[in-house]
């Protein structure tokens, strides 16, 4: 069976969600062969094992922790080069578009970005995505080349399949062309012990209705009471009330969690965009014309002062 | 020597219309009123601001797409851009991102630049990869998605906020920079900027001028096909209550009945 190429995001060996539905994914269209780069390659690669991978190709070098981007390209054309794959499948993160845009133009191959599902087809894996804020839904595939397709978090359920996930070694050569941009410091960003907001199963947004930061804890409050992670809107955001990196919506993070719920958003198109796959949506919101309620399985028109307090007590007592 | 500055610009549809596919599959353009991406607004805005602060620099402007797009030129002309490169052609319709990174590539290089200025991503498209095409085709180095940058000594700084960190970067130049709209809010267009803008030089190029082949791009040439397009059936409309002290109650009550409590 043909082999398939899956690009392995990883935190010093801890392997995150998105990669094992990318191996899940892979398996539909071949065989996959993870590629780790960076250290703990053997502790990432029993996870990877578990998940179907049939090898794992590793390689760590300092460059890659050094300059941006470039270098984990070169290593991932070193991969693509032994094992001459039927796809490339890289998770839609920043990075992830980034490297498989490169590897793109250097292996002369199409690609196909933020992919919700992935199929086997005739002509090569059909990709669909949903676009236009998710108005409208599209299936693609790459017409030239060997298909590079970077995939969405919560696209696919991991499922276990376990694999013979061999480590090999994968002879990289970074370019001194690939050394163009330092990465001159890194600051990690401090964990809030809430579940990432890509991976959440459920993520309670707060949106401009919160009015301060002061009050972001009522909206904490009911995501830990149901174990979510928490959203913002960028009107939140903007306004200092919330961290970016909890941006929900097109120039934000984009969910697709089984519960998404927003309290005193309105619902603007550009947050929509990062939502509006949820399987379930609910919202609160004090205007009944808030355009948010078009979206919802569930909406309360009411404060969301009132509302959202009485909710958390009431999972709290439901959960014991 | 003065700093050339070239910033990419994309004409969207605007994303607050009823956006539409053709029946080829492509972006219904005739549909929705066409814009200078917003996020591109924010890629003039710190070309502008990197220009002020440089003895001397020069900033062009260059958009690939369809006539209409010379409004999205002319808008970030009148924000205070000094000219504007337009490549136009009928066989362009239907280019993917590889193509486009062809085509721009070309006309960056023809052109002329030290530093090439984009958004983060186009509102239609949002794919996010063309700066990273962009760097990889003209073999420079890519400083993306930054929420700060700054130019100085012939090199380019910025602050790249990322998923697990956020890292400072450093770049000599010729780089390609990408930057988001946490960067900082875009100028709007004065009247007077509004009237020099009409003055200002728009050059017209082709793919004969690019020395590109017609099946290189366009429907055609694509590297990537759109077999479907259907439109997501609106949501079934939802059960809404109002609170009349019981709103937390009900909505407890309904979560629990999807198996979420
Ligand atoms: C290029 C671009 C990119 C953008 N990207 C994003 C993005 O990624 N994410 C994003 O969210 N936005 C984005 N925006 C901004 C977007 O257009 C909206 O401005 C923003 O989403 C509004 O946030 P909001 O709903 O919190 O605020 P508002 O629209 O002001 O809505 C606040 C809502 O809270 C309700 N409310 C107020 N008080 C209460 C209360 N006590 N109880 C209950 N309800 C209450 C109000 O009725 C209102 O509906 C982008 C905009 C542009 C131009
Ligand atoms: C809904 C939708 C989905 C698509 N999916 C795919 C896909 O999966 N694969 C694929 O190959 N193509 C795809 N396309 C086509 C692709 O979006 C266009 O070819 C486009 O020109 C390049 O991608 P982008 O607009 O998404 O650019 P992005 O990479 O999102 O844009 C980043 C920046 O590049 C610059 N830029 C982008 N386009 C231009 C331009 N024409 N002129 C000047 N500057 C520009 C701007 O500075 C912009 O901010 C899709 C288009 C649509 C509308």
């Amino acid at each position: 069976m043909a082999e398939v190429l899956v690009y392995v995001d990883h935190v010093d060996g801890a392997v995150r969600k998105p990669t094992l539905e990318l191996l899940t994914l892979a398996r539909r269209i071949g065989e996959p062969v993870a590629v780790h780069l960076g250290p703990h390659a053997d502790e990432a690669a029993k996870v990877l094992a578990e998940h179907g991978a049939v090898k794992v190709l590793a390689a760590d070098a300092p460059e890659f922790a050094e300059y941006l981007v470039a270098p984990k390209v070169d290593a991932l054309q070193a991969a693509y080069d032994a094992v001459s794959p039927a796809a490339v499948l890289l998770p839609s993160s920043a990075e992830g578009k980034e490297i498989g845009a490169r590897l793109a133009v250097r292996i002369g191959s199409g690609i196909i970005t933020d992919a919700v599902d992935l199929e086997a087809g005739d002509e090569g894996p059909v990709a669909t995505q949903s676009v236009f804020a998710a108005s409208y839904t599209t299936k693609s595939r790459v017409s030239k080349g060997t298909p590079v397709i970077t995939v969405k978090p919560n696209s696919a359920a991991p499922e276990a399949a376990p694999a013979a996930g061999t480590v090999e070694q994968l002879a990289v050569t970074v370019a001194d062309s690939s050394k163009g941009t330092k990465i001159v410091s890194r600051t990690p960003r401090e964990s809030t012990g809430r579940p990432d907001l890509t991976e959440a199963a459920i993520v309670v947004s707060g949106g401009r209705g919160v009015n301060g930061a002061e009050n972001f804890p009522v909206i904490e409050a009911l995501a830990d009471s149901l174990g979510a992670a928490v959203g913002a809107s960028r009107a939140a955001v903007d306004a200092g009330w919330y961290p970016h990196t909890n941006q929900v919506g097109q120039t934000g993070k984009s969910v697709s969690p089984q519960l998404y719920i927003a309290a005193g958003i309105s619902g603007a198109i550009q947050h929509r965009a990062g939502m509006q796959t949820s399987k379930t949506i609910v919202a609160i919101n004090k205007d009944e014309e808030a355009p948010i309620f078009d979206l919802v399985d569930y909406g309360v028109v009411g404060d969301l002062f009132e509302v959202v307090p009485a909710l958390t007590d009431e999972v709290k007592t439901r959960k014991g | 020597m003065s700093l050339r500055i070239v910033v990419c610009v994309k004409y969207v549809p605007d994303a607050t219309g009823d956006r539409h596919f053709a029946e080829d599959l492509t972006v219904d353009r005739d549909d929705v009123d066409g814009l200078l991406s917003e996020l591109d607004e924010y890629a003039v805005e710190q070309a502008l601001q990197i220009k002020e602060a440089a003895d001397d620099a020069e900033i062009t402007v260059l958009t690939v797409g369809p006539e209409d797009a010379n409004d999205a030129l002319r808008k970030a002309l009148s924000m205070g851009a000094d000219k504007a490169v337009h490549v136009e052609d009928d066989d362009l319709h239907g280019t993917d991102a590889l193509g486009t990174s062809l085509v721009l590539a070309k006309a960056i290089e023809k052109t002329g630049y030290d530093l090439v200025v984009c958004g983060m991503a186009s509102t239609d498209g949002t794919m996010g990869v063309l700066p990273a095409l962009l760097a990889e085709r003209l073999n420079i180095p890519q400083v993306t998605q930054l929420s700060e940058v700054s130019v100085a000594d012939g090199k380019v700084t910025g602050r790249r906020d990322g998923d697990t960190a956020s890292e400072q970067l450093e770049a000599a130049l010729p780089a390609v920079v990408s930057v988001t709209d946490q960067s900082g809010e875009a100028r709007y267009p004065s009247f007077k900027g509004i009237m020099a803008a009409k003055k200002k030089p728009v050059e017209s190029l082709d793919l004969e001028d690019l020395e590109i082949e017609a099946d290189e791009v366009g429907l055609e040439g694509a590297w990537t096909k759109v077999e479907d397009a259907a439109e997501r059936p609106a949501r079934t409309a939802g059960t809404i209550v109002k609170d009349e002290g019981e709103g937390g109650k009900q909505l407890a009550e309904f979560l629990a009945g999807q198996k979420f409590i």
